[in-house]
């Protein structure tokens, strides 16, 4: 066995989550298909929204598997990057928004 | 990598998970024609370009090429078998000289005849005139475009090839194609410039549209998408970059029975310059003649042994039976 915990070829092994809870794996992958799949936003779009929150996720089988989604949808590598661009400015915004509880107390505390 | 090699490496990869053992578990084996209702004729392995996905390892210094002997065969086993469908590949088909000889005695409002063009060979002398008589003699035209930008394509095929195949698709514009109510049809081809898979066909075609629509200002009829055969420059592509065990593992996972149900092969039959017959074009590359006692070369084509023939798998087959399926004319419907 590797002593790795993230392997590659588990990835393969997504479509078996379900394992000891048949029920809700189904519920999950029903809604998982139906929120991935075109409908008012394109199939292009959405692997491109799921590539940005696999990066900021650091998930690297999302990563894996939607770099692969974006370049069979003929995303080209600058509007992939562009995505990877706006997940990590949130990441810094979301960071930074929380520096307003910092300041206030440090103006609550401060002489 | 010679043919051996190749099967080699490929039986190798899949790691005991067999094609033909796939086929077993969804009761196709042994996998048997339906009929002939393409003729898909490679007349010649001469080509101006080199793309790295070509499965055929296409090039400028291949010298096999249709003798009209040859020809002569396949063009009386369409008329006498009424064969609806003529698809006429190389190489490059407009470097055989008797490219003009064949169309003229295979096209008829009954039959559809198509060639499969890189585009680029019609801006060059003395192959410019195929452009007015592909027009003049209806023939479909399927052009390979592997993508909408111009670096993936160039990458795949050479420099500027993308934009010297944006001047042909206007000309070919210019002439009706790909325009309404013409009757002329223009589809374009999209391989993955990479080791991964095409997406949705419907998908794929939707930015197609726009992006020459709207950028350059071509029409075009149908995008067929289609996967790539772990076959000769391909395969030692995805061999050197260290990719074929995975890109092997997805279409392996990738494998739909229903899409198996409806391989191209089951319809098609493939004619080699030589005039050795073949399930398809890729099991041409790869030297595996129909079998189990087919007649295997066209002077001795009989419709009746050829159409329920068994059909010659092996690992590389995988890649027409994965996700939605994969054919010459794209996803399987």
């Amino acid at each position: 066995m590797s002593d790795s915990y993230y392997q590659k070829k588990d990835l393969q092994d997504f479509p078996n989550i379900g394992e000891f809870a048949p029920e809700a794996g189904k519920k999950f992958f029903d809604y998982y298909g139906a929120a991935t799949s075109g409908g008012a936003l394109t199939e292009r779009e959405k692997a491109l929204i799921a590539l940005a929150v696999a990066t900021t996720q650091h998930c690297p089988y999302c990563i894996d598997a939607y770099t692969n989604a974006c370049l069979s949808l003929g995303v080209s590598d600058e509007e992939m990057m562009e995505a990877v661009h706006v997940g990590a400015a949130m990441v810094a915004g979301i960071t930074l928004v929380h520096s307003t509880q910092m300041r206030r107390i440090i103006k609550q505390k401060e002489m | 990598m010679n043919i051996a090699e190749q099967l080699e490496l490929l039986s190798r990869t899949v790691d005991g998970d067999r094609f033909k053992d796939r086929l077993h578990a969804c009761d196709l084996y042994p996998l048997r024609a339906g009929g002939v209702n393409v003729l898909q004729m490679n007349i010649t392995r001469r080509c101006n370009l080199a793309c790295k996905h070509c499965h055929v390892n296409a090039s400028a210094g291949r010298t096999e090429i249709m003798d009209r002997k040859t020809m002569d065969s396949c063009i009386a086993a369409v008329k006498r078998h009424r064969v609806p469908t003529v698809d006429i590949t190389g190489g490059a088909p407009e470097m055989h000289h008797d490219l003009e000889y064949l169309l003229k005695s295979l096209c008829s409002p009954d039959r559809r005849v198509m060639v499969r063009s890189n585009l680029v060979i019609l801006k060059e002398e003395p192959w410019k005139k195929y452009l007015d008589i592909y027009a003049r003699l209806g023939v479909e035209v399927v052009a390979s475009l592997p993508d909408y930008h111009a670096v993936r394509t160039d990458r795949v095929r050479g420099t500027n090839v993308f934009s010297r195949s944006l001047e042909i698709l206007r000309e070919l514009n210019r002439r009706g194609y790909g325009q309404p109510q013409s009757g002329l049809i223009l589809n374009l081809v999209h391989n993955p410039a990479g080791a991964y898979l095409p997406g949705s066909q419907q998908a794929l075609e939707a930015e197609y549209r726009r992006h020459l629509r709207d950028e350059y200002g071509i029409v075009f009829n149908k995008l067929f998408s289609l996967i790539n055969a772990p076959i000769n420059r391909y395969l030692e592509y995805l061999w050197r970059s260290d990719n074929l065990d995975q890109y092997m593992q997805t279409l392996q996972c990738a494998f739909n029975p229903a899409a198996a149900k409806h391989v191209m092969c089951r319809n098609t039959l493939s004619v080699g310059w030589d005039g050795y017959l073949y399930d398809c074009d890729f099991n041409q590359q790869l030297g595996l003649r129909v079998n189990h006692s087919a007649p295997y070369h066209v002077a001795d084509f009989h419709l009746d042994r050829l159409m329920n023939r068994e059909i010659m798998v092996h690992e590389h087959c995988y890649a027409c039976c994965a996700g939605s399926g994969s054919s010459c004319q794209g996803t399987l419907e």
